[in-house]
């Protein structure tokens, strides 16, 4: 049984469409990124899976279960993490903590989630004094201190200095080796590419690729080798010795580009074409396409 | 020790989610200046400044402090029940509280239980020191005992017309605009809406109007009650109308987010 399974859901709000038959599952166990640009639908899809929106067609299971229907027995195994707020303004982090951690049966101890967290320093400040990376440690906090079988994370790291998204990084890997499923949605490539097992592509409320990150970064476009050499070199030739769907051009006197499934081997059968034909060549470059590209080739590189 | 992170989800025994949910609240409640301004500081400044009330507004016929006393007690539950509540509420929509609380095992109805509980203490807190300092101060409630009785009567009923309609304007207005709305009506309840002046102090037209107010009718029927009379029909028919039609108005515009 799939931890979340979204089935051609539909939700529009006057002329804004912000899902739009989207369907995506997300397997026990793994980090699975929600990935879109701003606006595609990414916060519509994971509020509605916690229950907080109801489908207005198409159908919702978390866990096996009715977001809404289901609630009462659904809430305590699920985590959240809001995209902002869930604190009382004048509420001090660990009091704040502790209030959600007594709402659970067998709650983090909070004192040691304060220290795993770096929160000690947050003592009796008010929320509203906290700053931004700080409120979303709490936030993140408050989503785990229950001990979930299943958390979503709506933009964990939005606002987060490089030393707090690792960290935040580090604790979700935790988390999925100590078996917890987790959903987060992004919009940055680097943390869909480092963290998830899955990644599902939303824009304009569809999902419009899936896939392991390996797997979505090297569907599409292919990657290319670049090299300069001498000028005129036989590139059918090349292209006989090369694996048959593999292009060579030489796109300016002595500048060639292959494009193909570029690996090892492809590299090691160009050296020996070169050796054989006496060639050396000048330089020799591997660009290899990352998940960015493919994620601005899907959703275009309007801004929005 | 390291922190073991693996699933082990449940939620707390009912009892326990709502204890630590009224007791949340109530420090939340507690906790600010102004909150204590509003909920103790001015009744206890009125109150003493009642037992000299004639040098400011003639408060009829009888000794000031039997007659303010009763008022002070109303506009205590009118400042925790409509004005703090309303305040509280409204920048909790604004921070996302109830949604945070929205996922957690605590059940909705144990976030209005958790505000009532914490209203019930703190009006129980306001009415027991009021009370108390007004006895000090030389007041003689009649009624006795039964009297008492009917304040609890009157406060429940003056804390659900009064909460209610707390709950319509957080419910609908922006945390900002509630927050002035709050203050304002509390001021004008204060000044003018029959709840520190005996009723027949007011000119005969606007009497009537104010008869029909929350805030008229819950000072008026605790004055009735403490010299002696009970809290009269009237009163308390007003309070439960007022109760209805804001329960009803919340249940049908209330937005949690």
């Amino acid at each position: 049984m799939p931890a979340v399974e979204v089935v051609d859901l539909v939700m529009r709000y006057g002329s804004i469409t912000a899902a739009d038959r989207l369907s995506l599952t997300v397997e026990p166990g793994t980090v699975t990124a929600i990935l879109g640009p701003n606006g595609a639908g990414k916060t519509t899809t994971i509020e509605t899976c916690e229950g907080f929106r109801t489908p207005q067609s198409g159908s919702v299971r978390v866990l096996g279960l009715d977001p809404i229907a289901d609630g009462a027995r659904l809430k305590p195994r699920v985590g959240v993490m809001l995209q902002s707020g869930g604190a009382w303004s004048g509420a001090r982090a660990p009091e704040m903590l502790r209030h959600i951690a007594s709402l659970h049966a067998h709650p983090l101890d909070v004192g040691m989630l304060i220290e795993r967290l770096g929160m000690q320093d947050y003592g009796s400040t008010p929320y509203r004094r906290l700053s931004g990376g700080q409120q979303q440690r709490l936030s993140l906090a408050m989503a785990i201190v229950g001990r979930p079988e299943l958390l979503f994370l709506d933009e964990p790291t939005a606002g987060l200095d490089p030393q707090a998204r690792r960290s935040t990084w580090d604790l979700v890997t935790e988390l999925r080796d100590s078996g917890v499923t987790t959903v987060l949605t992004t919009h940055f490539m680097d943390e869909a590419e480092t963290l998830s097992d899955q990644i599902h592509i939303v824009d304009a409320g569809r999902v419009i690729a899936s896939g392991t990150p390996q797997a979505l970064a090297a569907s599409g476009a292919k990657n290319t080798v670049r090299f300069t050499a001498r000028a005129g070199l036989d590139v059918e030739n090349l292209m006989l010795a090369l694996p048959h769907d593999t292009k060579v051009d030489e796109v300016s006197p002595g500048a060639y580009v292959i494009a193909g499934d570029v690996d090892p081997a492809l590299l090691a059968t160009l050296s020996a074409w070169c050796a054989g034909q006496g060639v050396l060549t000048d330089s020799v470059l591997v660009e290899r396409q990352t998940l960015e590209d493919r994620f601005l080739e899907l959703t275009g590189k309007a801004l929005r | 020790m390291t922190l073991d992170l693996s699933p082990r989800p449940g939620a707390a025994p009912r009892p326990a989610m709502l204890r630590s949910q009224i007791a949340m609240e109530l420090r939340l409640l507690t906790r600010n200046g102004e909150q204590v301004l509003l909920t103790l500081v001015i009744p206890l400044l009125l109150l003493v400044l009642g037992t000299r009330s004639n040098d400011v507004v003639d408060l009829g016929a009888g000794r000031p402090i039997d007659i303010i006393t009763p008022g002070i007690l109303a506009l205590a539950i009118l400042s925790t029940s409509f004005t703090s509540l309303a305040i509280a509420t409204g920048f909790e929509r604004r921070y996302g509280i109830i949604k945070r609380l929205g996922a957690s095992p605590l059940p909705r109805w144990g976030l209005m239980v958790g505000k009532i509980g914490a209203i019930a203490l703190v009006e129980a807190a306001q009415l027991a020191l009021l009370s108390g300092v007004g006895l000090l101060l030389g007041w003689e409630p009649h009624g006795g005992l039964t009297a008492f009785g009917q304040l609890i009567v009157l406060a429940v009923l003056g804390t659900a017309a009064f909460g209610s309609l707390g709950l319509l304007i957080a419910g609908t207005l922006r945390a900002e605009a509630t927050l002035a709305v709050a203050n304002l009506v509390y001021v004008l309840l204060l000044v003018g809406g029959g709840l520190l002046v005996p009723l027949s102090r007011y000119p005969e037209a606007s009497r009537h109007v104010l008869e029909l107010l929350p805030s008229g009718a819950l000072g008026q029927g605790l004055r009735d009650t403490f010299a002696g009379n009970g809290p009269g029909a009237f009163s308390i028919v007003v309070l439960i109308v007022w109760a209805v039609c804001c329960g009803l108005g919340v249940s049908r515009t209330f937005k949690w987010e």
